[in-house]
């Protein structure tokens, strides 16, 4: 007898697969992302100095910087794992895409919190028009789209075509957005501080700085790799629901008391 | 290509004319926001001239969506969707027919809104080939980039709310670079306008070609 085709038109559901999330990579990944979180922590807040100009504010930036900086790798990730996908058609780069597409919103809302509470403290407001902000909240409505595509329930390969040519779509937006932001609230307007790495920053200011861009990036990883786990043990566990109920169905029809419509 | 693209638009373009749905429901509906912007923004500060630029996008981008809605909503019914990838056409020149019917329905859309500012709004288009240019390179960017999003969502339940959702964030840079060639535009001195229609130009060719190759995987998968 043949396997029975399965939900997604992938892999055949594997009996026996990982139960948990974690590995030895994980562990050693998330033991090395405390460190780092701890780390910035010290020189973030104390060991280094406030900024001549912004003063204790400054310190914002070290979270700010690497939120939005793994929020943008996530989605280059996702972009590439769409073309990827339309290329390969494997789950793999379907489950990677739409795991750090999801990393990459909830980034993107942190830069824009963090944004926001920054606006309040240096200008008073909560929102300007500054270029990064309104960039950022054009960007996180595009991959919220994402998201919403992703929520609709259909066949599993369809999904992660329609997924993938939404990562495709939005990615190439994104120099697009910056340019037109950009020119909209002029070119020759100062120095935007948020989003860019301050020049005048020294010693142990740009210390604090790089620790948390690279704890940053550890942290994605870290989180990559649970989600992306949780996401294929979804798969897996939604094709075993499937193999049971056909499986129930099999022994409803070899059971006699069971009416069979003609 | 071009045959099977003109083929499809011709259809697209018949279906439209003899439905009368465009004309009969999203022109009305497009000079509807011009009116309801009048009553939100007070006429007699000076509010609704300043802002006239912004708001005309605006009003092409919404209706642009129900004009989305009905191209795409058309081909969902009765598996037409799969009818036309049986029909050996390239994926490619069907997106083109699609973007090419609706580059045409947007700009008699935008010609009714265009009236609808100079009169009601006082506008003077005072630099017509800018004008032009912007909403050329706007319209077929919308359009473009439109036809992926409308055959995406068009078999969705969802596809009214999702449709929105997905396109009007992805427009954002065409809503602002439009807005801001037209200001230029309507001053008269074409001098910055130009680099606004180059980047609207960027939008609609990379949306152009990404539709094309994305419609293949579009028609056969989603």
């Amino acid at each position: 007898m043949s396997t029975p085709p399965n939900r997604s038109g992938h892999a055949p559901p594997v009996a026996s697969g990982p139960e948990s999330t974690s590995s030895t990579g994980t562990r050693v990944l998330g033991a090395a992302a405390l460190v780092g979180l701890a780390l910035s922590v010290v020189y973030g807040l104390f060991v280094s100095p406030p900024d001549a100009q912004l003063g204790e504010t400054i310190r914002m930036i070290y979270t700010h910087v690497p939120t939005v900086s793994v929020a943008y790798v996530a989605f280059v990730v996702t972009a590439v794992s769409s073309a990827m996908y339309l290329w390969k058609r494997t789950e793999f780069w379907d489950l990677l895409g739409a795991s750090s597409a999801e990393i990459g919103v909830v980034f993107f809302v942190l830069t824009i919190l963090n944004g926001a509470l920054w606006g309040k403290t240096t200008w008073g407001v909560f929102w300007r028009w500054e270029p990064r902000l309104t960039t950022s909240a054009v960007l996180l409505l595009m991959y919220i789209g994402y998201l919403a595509v992703r929520a609709v329930p259909a066949d599993t390969r369809v999904r992660a075509t329609r997924c993938a040519i939404v990562g495709l779509v939005a990615v190439v937006n994104i120099p697009i957005v910056h340019k037109a932001v950009d020119w909209w609230r002029g070119l020759h307007q100062g120095r935007t501080v948020l989003g860019t790495i301050d020049p005048e920053m020294g010693g142990n200011q740009l210390v604090a700085m790089y620790l948390s861009l690279a704890t940053g990036l550890v942290v994605f990883v870290w989180m990559l790799l649970h989600r992306f786990r949780v996401a294929y043990l979804v798969e897996r566990a939604a094709d075993a629901g499937l193999e049971e109920a056909l499986a129930e169905r099999r022994a409803e029809r070899g059971t006699p008391s069971v009416e069979v419509a003609p | 290509m071009i045959r099977d693209a003109a083929l499809v638009a011709a259809k697209d373009l018949r279906l439209e004319l003899r439905a009368r749905v465009g004309m009969g429901q999203v022109l009305p509906f497009a000079v509807l926001v011009l009116l309801l912007f009048a009553f939100a923004l007070d006429p007699d500060r000076g509010v609704l001239e300043r802002a006239t630029p912004g708001l005309f996008w605006v009003g092409v981008l919404f209706s642009s969506v129900l004009v989305l809605q009905r191209s795409f909503g058309v081909e969902a019914e009765d598996g037409i969707l799969d009818a036309l990838r049986l029909s050996g056409m390239a994926p490619a020149a069907i997106f083109l027919g699609k973007v090419a019917a609706l580059v045409v329905q947007l700009a008699v859309l935008e010609v009714v809104l265009g009236v609808g500012v100079v009169v009601f709004y006082d506008a003077q288009p005072a630099h017509a080939p800018l004008l032009l240019s912007v909403a050329a390179t706007a319209t077929l960017g919308i359009a473009a980039a439109g036809s992926v999003y409308g055959a995406l969502s068009a078999r969705l339940r969802s596809r009214d709310t999702l449709l929105p959702m997905l396109l009007l964030p992805l427009l954002a840079p065409v809503l602002i670079s439009a807005t801001r060639g037209f200001e230029v535009g309507l001053e008269g001195h074409a001098g910055g306008g130009w680099s606004w229609v180059a980047l609207l130009g960027v939008f609609a060719t990379l949306y152009l070609a990404l539709g094309a190759f994305l419609f293949r995987p579009l028609l056969e998968d989603a």
